[in-house]
């Protein structure tokens, strides 16, 4: 075997479906303790257990959301304070130009604002979506993956992925089937 | 597979009704509320209730439109009342939508599971009100077209800005803020559950258009970390956020030195009675939406069990602030307070004023028993009144102030005239159009959030 020959791999990866969450978090766990690292599972719902067990503990998300956060609070501050003490000071009732108690509230909601733009399209991006074609929905019984099955796939991208190796590895978990996933 | 329970049985005495009909398993709670947007026959009760809605919708527009074509003369508003229903309903709209905010953010970081059925519809329907609120300001202008520089920061070609140590400007803030991000919190709460119409889509039209929606969500276990992050930080930011706006609101009038309007206590005051009607507004469409599709068993007895308990409590800071608002009229030594009180409950509104206080302390009281908390009609009974008792509290609040203030010789009545009316039911109409086509084109009930909630669904060790 060559590396050549890993990356023209004519498939993704194997998949493994699984009747329930316990089998498939178990799969994963073994998995990754044998040393695979490109692989994930696909689950109808948010399952913590699944995201530990293929190496998902961070993300990137809370930074990029902070980021947002700081620079809707600066940039409404910033707005506040060049409309009214630089472009356009208006004298209302003696108060200071600066009158910065009054800008408090726009600059809260400015960074609540910039906080959930960044959150929702930090992590949309992060995910790569939108995304129109993706191999895994080759996979025959995938449409299930959003319904009631638990699937892991083991990507052929992986420095250990041997086709039949990999298949007999899997098969060990007792999967309800495994498919290959073509490109 | 046990029988699903769909009807309304209350379980003896000291045991509380589940909180999912018993029987579910992955499938058939897709099955279900999928089933609703996915059927090829539409209900004839939803057209039935379309079709009305649409016919206040054109009313709206009408009354819209005779208003850009004449001005705000055509409304009762005048001096000394220069604030009427545009205002009131604006307040009133608003603060409906604060409940739906309340189930999806504050309660999910409080890990109350019981949200689960209802949060998706109420995000609808916040941002269905808020849409009705945002409309308001706008056409209270006369020239909405006018309006933008008034409003918005954005550099006019005249070099005017808007005056930042406004709490109006503040409002635009807040008002525009917490709707954008409702929708995105609703909006990425959508993604898995279009992901899985699009998977159970029989035809190829209606999977395309829920795979454009669901953006090519596949469940992964990385898109899964990184989207509760996303989604329980967007909770995060939605609770200071929720409280701000309707403390922001009233502002509007607490800054103002007008006698019944300047006063410390509004913020607070304001967000309780907000969460108060949205809370009835979650019943009024919650009770009719199980018993038309027949989903008493994901939105069972408990979920408007705990709304009545909450509509309660809520009601019950509102009456301690009705009666705080007359204390510090009675105990502070400004005549002008004393006599807006006084004008409040014996004056030419008094009538407003005993109804709100029948309609939104002595009527819900009834919501300690626990007859009526557990059974809907009475319950939707209780939430209408209560949200008429919050549009007669905007009402007196800001008429009563309005129209006596400092000056005898410059009172004057209110008089609300038919395109107010048409206006402010017109937006009811709106909002059940909007409300509607929601639940016929998005799943109502958040399916994967409720898969989570399932047994079988957890990971044994």
């Amino acid at each position: 075997m060559t590396a050549t020959h890993l990356h023209a791999s004519p498939i993704y990866g194997l998949m493994a479906e699984f009747e329930d969450p316990t089998d498939l978090v178990h799969a994963a766990k073994g998995a990754f303790d044998a040393g695979y690292r490109k692989m994930d599972t696909y689950t109808p719902y948010p399952l913590e257990e699944a995201a530990e067990a293929v190496g998902a503990h961070h993300n990137r998300v809370p930074l990029i959301t902070l980021i947002g956060a700081i620079l809707g609070m600066c940039g409404g501050y910033s707005l506040e304070y060049w409309v009214s003490v630089v472009n356009y000071p208006l004298n209302v009732g003696g108060k200071p130009y600066h009158s910065w108690p009054a800008f408090i509230p726009v600059t809260f909601e400015c960074a609540v604002l910039g906080a959930a733009l960044a959150a929702v399209f930090g992590m949309l991006t992060l995910n790569g979506l939108p995304q129109p074609y993706h191999p895994v929905f080759n996979s025959p019984n995938f449409v299930r993956a959003s319904r009631d099955r638990f699937f892991l796939c083991i990507e052929s991208v992986d420095p250990k992925f041997r086709l039949e190796e990999t298949k007999r590895f899997l098969q060990s978990y007792h999967p309800h089937e495994i498919t290959e996933v073509p490109y | 597979m046990p029988e699903i329970q769909k009807i309304d049985v209350l379980p003896p005495k000291g045991v509380r009704p589940p909180l999912l009909g018993p029987g579910h398993d992955l499938g058939t709670v897709t099955d279900r509320i999928g089933g609703i947007v996915l059927q090829r026959h539409t209900p004839i009760f939803w057209f039935m209730i379309f079709g009305v809605a649409a016919m206040l919708f054109g009313i709206l527009n009408a009354a819209i439109g005779y208003l850009f074509f004449r001005g705000t003369g055509i409304w009762g508003i005048n001096i000394p009342a220069g604030w009427g229903f545009a205002i009131i309903n604006f307040v009133w709209w608003i603060g409906i939508g604060h409940a739906g905010t309340l189930i999806s953010a504050i309660l999910l970081l409080f890990k109350q599971s019981w949200r689960t059925s209802i949060n998706r519809f109420a995000e609808a329907m916040t941002i269905f009100a808020v849409m009705q609120a945002g409309l308001f300001p706008l056409i209270h202008t006369g020239r909405p077209w006018l309006a933008a520089y008034w409003l918005f920061p954005y550099p006019s070609s005249m070099g005017v800005w808007p005056q930042f140590r406004s709490p109006l400007i503040w409002d635009v803030f807040a008002v525009s803020t917490y709707f954008t991000v409702s929708l995105l919190f609703w909006g990425i709460g959508l993604i898995p559950d279009f992901a899985s119409l699009r998977d159970a889509a029989k035809t190829l039209v209606v999977r395309r258009i829920y795979g454009i929606l669901a953006m090519g969500w596949r469940g992964s276990a990385r898109h899964w970390n990184r989207y509760e992050t996303a989604y329980l930080l967007l909770a995060g930011l939605s609770t200071p956020l929720v409280l701000s706006v309707h403390s922001v609101v009233s502002l509007d009038f607490a800054s103002a030195v007008v006698p019944g309007w300047h006063t410390t206590f509004f913020p607070p005051y304001f967000v309780a009675g907000a969460i108060y009607s949205g809370f009835a507004m979650v019943l009024i469409l919650a009770i009719p939406f199980r018993y038309l599709y027949g989903m008493q068993d994901f939105i069972t007895l408990r979920h408007l069990q705990n709304c009545g308990k909450l509509m309660l409590a809520t009601g019950l800071i509102v009456a301690y602030s009705y009666a705080m608002e007359a204390f510090f009229a009675w105990y502070s030594p400004d005549k002008y307070e004393r006599a807006m009180m006084w004008n409040r409950m014996t004056g030419p509104y008094s009538g407003y004023y005993w109804m709100l206080i029948l309609c939104n302390i002595i009527l819900p009281q009834s919501l300690w028993f626990n007859k009526v908390r557990s059974t809907p009609w009475m319950l939707f009974l209780v939430a209408c009144v209560v949200n008429t008792g919050m549009w007669l509290e905007r009402y007196v609040i800001i008429i009563t102030s309005l129209q006596r203030d400092f000056l005898p010789t410059s009172w004057g009545m209110y008089w609300f005239t038919k395109w107010d009316v048409m206006t402010l039911l017109g937006t009811m109409g709106f909002f059940t159009l909007l409300f509607f086509l929601f639940i016929r084109f998005a799943p109502a009930i958040s399916i994967f959030e409720i898969r989570s909630m399932l047994p079988q669904a957890k990971v044994k060790e």
